[in-house]
Order: structure tokens, then sequence, then C-alpha cells
């Protein structure tokens, strides 16, 4: 075993930290690209290591035009997304000619004690240039004392809107939740980046 | 200058490398609630830091939970927690939607904001009518953004989750800024009545932003 010198005071060679070290609060967990997927399941790293979890969207975009991204918890490592959920649902919209513009609740896209999966990029257009991006928080899914809390934001382009959705609710289970999926309503991701951290 | 070798290849025994990046958001100090009437953060006070180092201030809400069925609020101080009293203008909105599925809604929280009967040195309430099942809970986070200028106000926001008693499903959202050129140096968390029984309050700071 070669024995490593520190090349000055600096210790500019090394590439990672003992644990005794704080490396930020914000640890990139695992990254997931899609490929025309049907789904992206995280079923590892979603634990009690971290009391907070944040999924990062970059560019999700489908298949199938005008579709709702939507995600689901698993109590059972992925086996069955089905966890029941309480949520809220609103939005504000502007299109590009400048002449609609809204906010207000929506409740076609809020749950109620539904074991449904949740949209939280509702309604993607599947143009060339039309995505949807997004932060989806996720608070202590191993508690097995609270419902697990979680609130998101997305800004999407959907035909010639450009719609930022807001969702947040609770799976309300004491259960563990340890796995999440994403996947559009219709039809696959075609393309897009899916990032999850654990905030310490 | 002495030569610095590792104890052996973990470099166990490093416990600082400044030059090693480690992140920009930084873990500061974890208040754990136990039956806790305030959880307070005072800079200066148990490794707290609430200064000019960071630009911007993250508190991270994990579980929290209430010993009766009642608001949560914060409050600042300038004076290093002797008085919690800061002038403060904020606005409030929510969407709420109950289980039952009978209740939908967005709207602004009139009553919920600040000043309030022409004074805003209140405490500013973060959550309404908080459950107390054994199930429920609050989680969120507020930003709390350059406390220590001297030149300008301090602006805050605050996004969070829970769980009302009714049990409604609130996503709440508050922001607004301390009315004040004086430096915050200290923030208070309490409920309107009765204790935090349980969870975490944890602050960040969000360097180079």
């Amino acid at each position: 075993m070669a024995v490593l010198f520190a090349n000055n005071n600096s210790l500019s060679a090394i590439t990672s930290l003992p644990a005794s070290i704080s490396g930020g609060g914000m640890t990139l967990i695992s990254t997931q690209t899609a490929s025309s997927s049907s789904t992206i399941s995280f079923t590892s790293g979603i634990n009690d290591t971290y009391d907070e979890y944040v999924f990062k969207f970059y560019d999700i975009h489908p298949a199938t035009d005008d579709t709702s991204f939507e995600f689901n918890g698993s109590s059972d490592g992925g086996s069955n997304y089905n966890v029941t959920k309480t949520t809220t649902f609103f939005n504000a919209y502007h299109n590009e000619a400048g002449n609609s513009t809204n906010l207000g609740y929506g409740t076609g896209g809020d749950l109620a004690q539904s074991t449904s999966f949740q949209r939280i990029i509702a309604g993607v257009g599947n143009g060339n240039d039309e995505s949807g991006v997004a932060t989806l928080h996720l608070f202590s899914p191993s508690s097995t004392t609270f419902v697990k809390h979680f609130i998101s934001v997305s800004q999407r382009l959907s035909q010639t809107y450009s719609v930022n959705d807001y969702v947040a609710g609770y799976f309300n289970t004491t259960s563990v939740v340890n796995a999440i999926q994403f996947k559009f309503a219709s039809g696959n991701i075609d393309s897009g980046v899916i990032k999850l951290y654990g905030i310490s | 200058m002495a030569l610095v070798k590792y104890n052996n290849n973990s470099i166990s025994a490093v416990t600082s490398a400044a030059s090693i990046p480690s992140g920009a958001l930084v873990p500061i100090k974890t208040l754990t609630a136990s039956s806790s009437s305030t959880l307070s953060f005072v800079h200066g006070s148990s490794d707290v830091v609430l200064d000019s180092t960071y630009p911007i201030y993250v508190f991270k809400f994990i579980n929290i939970h209430p010993s009766e069925q009642e608001h949560l609020f914060f409050n600042l101080s300038i004076d290093s927690g002797s008085n919690y009293n800061v002038d403060k203008v904020s606005t409030l909105f929510q969407a709420a939607h109950n289980e039952a599925d009978s209740t939908a809604a967005l709207g602004y929280q009139g009553g919920h904001d600040l000043p309030d009967s022409g004074s805003g040195t209140a405490d500013q309430k973060i959550a309404n009518n908080l459950g107390t099942d054994n199930d429920e809970n609050f989680c969120g986070e507020m930003f709390l953004y350059s406390p220590s200028s001297t030149t300008f106000v301090k602006h805050f926001m605050v996004r969070a989750s829970y769980s009302e008693g009714t049990p409604f499903a609130i996503d709440y959202y508050i922001a607004g800024y301390a009315n004040t050129t004086s430096a915050i140096n200290a923030v208070i968390f309490r409920m309107n009545s009765g204790n935090i029984d349980s969870g975490k309050i944890k602050l960040y700071g969000i360097k180079d932003s």
C-alpha cells in the first residue's frame, strides 16, 4: 500500500474526506437519466440517514404531448407504489401571446386520501423545445411516528404557456416510505435527468 | 514547515481541511425540541453563527409536533435574544385541501400577516392550528437574507407543509421583511401556547451566495 504524503499544507491531492470532516449539508446520493423510460424509480438511499431528501429535475421531456409528470411512494422497497396521500395543487400561468394569465387552485391536480400518483409537473408538451424542471422536498421518510410531508415547485413550457405549479401534502402513513417512482401519466419519459440529494 | 503525513490512508486524524471544497450548504446548529417552550438561535451562543459569515441562512423544520393544537410563530432580535420584538411587514397565503375532499382553496390569509392592529412587532405565524394527533407534524424551511446588514431591511421567506387539526393538508407561504437597519442576531420559535413537544429545527448557512 503506497503511503500518501501531503504535497504541502494544502492537502491538495486528497479526493475524499474522512467522516470526521464535514462535507457540507447537501449530499448527492444518485442520478438517473431518462431514455425513453416508462418509469424512473429510486429504491435505495431513501432511509433515515437524512432528515430531508431533495429531488432535482432537469429538462423532463415526455414522449406524449400534454401529459403530467407524477410521483408516488412505496413502503415496501418499490414492490408497490400506492401510498395514501392528501395534497394541494395550484399554479400560475401566462401565454406567449400575452393575452392569458391566471393564478388559481387546481382541483384536478390534488388528491384526497388517494393512492394514485401525484402530479408535480402538469401537462408538459412534447415539442422539441418543451420540457419541465422542478424541485421536490421529502421530509423524514423513515419516520414511523409521523406522516411524511413533501413540497414541490415546478416550471414548464406547455404548448405556448409558461406554467408554474406548486404541490404540497403528505403521505398519510406511519410506515416508512423507502422508494419513490416517477412517470408520465401517459407514455414514456423521453429524456431528462433526476438527481437525489440528502440534506444532513 | 513541518512535513504533514497521513497517519494512514484514511487520514482519519484530520479534523479540518479548509482548502477542500465542502459544499455551499453548511450545517450550523440543530435544536431538538423536548416539551420545549421555545427554541432559540442566538449568535455566539452554543456554537450558533448568525452574522455576516453567510449572506443567506436557512432554517429547516423537521417533524415539529405541538403539545396543544395551536399556532407556531417566529420572531427576531437585535439584542442577542433579550427581546424578540423586531418590527415586521409580511404576506401570507396558503393552499388548503381536506382529507374529506370537500374543501380546496388558495387564498390570502388576512389576519395572519403583519402588521396587525398597526403593530408589526408581534410574533409572525408560520403554522396555523397545527394538529396534535400522534402522526401530525410540520415540515418546511425558512430563508433569512443578510441578517447582519446595517443598510437594508432583512427579508425572510417561508414555505411549509403541515397537517391542520381538521385534518387539512396546508401549503403555507410567508414572506416579508424585518423593518430595521439594525443587525438581526437571534431568532426564536415558539407556540402560541403550550410547548413544542418534539421535532428539530436545523440552521444552515449558504456560502458564496
